[in-house]
């Protein structure tokens, strides 16, 4: 049985793919080399690591509204995270989310970088506000 | 809208913001007085420019904005930007943004500071802001409301007077959640900007209000200024209250704050100067020393010029200062650029550095070192792979003239 995760109703299709989590904030302009498509910023818990079609799963966004319009030109570049899973957004990534037809889910019971392991597979639904947890049952 | 009958931005705005709106739990739209939109070309990438361009191609009674519309600042100032390193393609990019923007009836301000220069908010009015600072400061020092609204949102807010009732529309979201006590002062702007930084890392999230107690006296427009756009890009923040000071607490106890109330934090000396040090690099060789972000008042202008005033900036060492259009015009017109540009320094104009290509600026100029009084700044550039030292405006100008961090 998969582990079934519950939050708020999200932004953009389903998805399946790979976790990449990490105790840290985001922001598109602070954090990434988006050329390159990995984490540019030295003090990021993730620094030097690929985003490229994973799912972050991190813990809030921090910084400016330039995310807002990054994440419509990564995903045009086809160099970008596959979906964002996150314990509370700010309005620029709900927003970045929605313009760029990202898949986005925020708002968990629990502390959601707790939840889930780097590594693991996940099923986002955000439609009907689920993440599961395929690869394990603990 | 959504059917259509209004033309085809307006319908992309419409179900942008319903999206938007539906995943805040927002009950309804609000008619909003002004938009400002954060559009520079390095963060639309040519994708972005291309979906103005569609929309902007629209027929004139469609694409037009409903409400004043203003821009935040561009990637490139077309008379500085060979000086500065930037290409012809990313001159072209910006040519064809602004082109855009203009056919919607755009206002093309180019300055994060509107709330200095060209209409500051008031109270209770509605907003779609698109700069975190401009947020910041119209929220807590105007009692205006307004969410971070990213640039397609600011456009979607243009297109149909309204923006999605959420967040900082809401008096529910504006009660202080945190809160601080100021042991010592911030001596320059430098320090209103570290202070800002501290609160701003402890509060972490665009959802926590914090109230700052223990500030003596107003501290005044361009010190509210570094200390919201600081702890706006350190903590995501877009509202702090400063009873006496700031327009929703008057100096009764806020609304929601109970007698014996959530335990304040101090904010020591200490702390303030560890802040700073943190970024220390004394002795170092200086590349470039930035004025910006936000873009300087006509005070500051004028406090750079009297501090260069007769010395020369050292020849291994650029120093760019960054206004608004028209601040520009103003020093232009007052004798300041003359005097900041005979001492080898760049004014620049509608750019504010980190949205102008700071990467591939680095790269063509050769910069690793960079001195800046903006904690915002100093936050925001590392990830453009600088190496940023704060320090107050006499010393990055001292700092300019030795060539190396004083």
């Amino acid at each position: 049985m998969p582990i079934v995760l519950h939050c708020h109703k999200g932004i953009g299709a389903a998805v399946t793919g790979t976790a990449l989590v990490a105790k840290d904030n985001f922001s598109a302009r602070y954090d990434l080399d988006r050329k390159r498509g990995a984490f540019s910023r030295p003090t990021h818990a993730l620094a030097g690591r690929s985003y490229a079609g994973k799912i972050l799963v991190l813990d809030t966004a921090k910084g400016g509204v330039a995310t807002a319009w990054m994440l419509h030109e990564m995903k045009t570049r086809g160099i970008v995270p596959l979906a964002l899973v996150f314990n509370r957004v700010n309005p620029i990534l709900a927003q970045g989310a929605a313009f760029g037809g990202v898949t986005m889910v925020d708002r968990f019971g629990e502390d959601v970088t707790d939840l889930i392991r780097t590594g693991d597979t996940l099923r986002i639904d955000p439609e009907a506000g689920l993440v599961e947890i395929l690869n394990r049952d603990r | 809208m959504l059917a259509g009958e209004a033309g085809e931005p307006r319908r992309w705005a419409i179900r942008h913001q319903i999206a938007v709106g539906e995943f805040f739990d927002a009950a309804d739209l609000v008619p909003v007085s002004q938009a400002h939109i954060m559009a520079d070309t390095e963060s639309l990438g040519e994708a972005g420019v291309a979906f103005l361009e569609r929309l902007a191609a629209a027929p004139e009674a469609d694409r037009r904005v409903r409400i004043p519309t203003l821009t935040d600042p561009r990637g490139l100032d077309f008379a500085v930007y060979k000086r500065l390193g930037q290409t012809e393609a990313m001159a072209a990019l910006e040519a064809r943004t602004i082109a855009a923007l203009k056919s919607f009836g755009v206002l093309m301000t180019d300055t994060c500071i509107n709330y200095q220069t060209i209409m500051p908010p008031t109270r209770a009015e509605h907003l779609a802001m698109g700069d975190t600072g401009v947020v910041i400061y119209s929220n807590s020092v105007f009692g205006a409301c307004s969410n971070f609204e990213g640039g397609p949102s600011a456009l979607a807010a243009a297109l149909t007077g309204r923006t999605p009732r959420y967040g900082y529309h809401l008096d529910g979201c504006r009660r202080p959640s945190r809160r601080f006590r100021l042991d010592a002062q911030p001596r320059d702007l430098s320090e209103w900007g570290a202070l800002g930084g501290i609160v701003g890392r402890e509060c972490g999230s665009y959802w926590e209000v914090p109230l700052i107690e223990g500030v003596d006296a107003a501290p005044g427009s361009d010190a509210l200024k570094h200390l919201g756009a600081a702890m706006a890009s350190y903590g995501s923040t877009a509202l702090f209250h400063m009873p006496g000071i700031t327009a929703d607490l008057d100096r009764r106890r806020p609304a929601g704050m109970p007698a014996g109330g959530r335990r304040s934090e101090t904010i020591t000396r200490a702390e303030i100067d560890a802040f700073v040090a943190a970024y220390d690099a004394t002795g170092d060789k200086v590349d470039v020393v930035v004025f910006a972000a936000p873009h300087l008042s006509l005070v500051e202008m004028a406090a750079v010029a009297d501090a260069l005033a007769g010395r020369q900036v050292h020849s291994d060492t650029t120093l760019l200062v960054a206004t608004s259009p028209e601040i520009k015009h103003a020093a232009d017109r007052m004798g300041v650029t003359q005097r900041i540009e005979a001492a080898g320094a760049i004014v620049a104009a509608g750019i504010c550095f980190y949205q102008s290509y700071a990467g591939e600026m680095a790269e063509a100029n050769g910069w690793k070192r960079l001195l800046t009084n903006s904690a915002k700044l100093v936050n925001i550039i590392g990830g453009y792979g600088y190496r940023p030292t704060l320090a107050s405006l006499e010393r990055c100008v001292d700092s300019a003239i030795a060539g190396r961090v004083v």
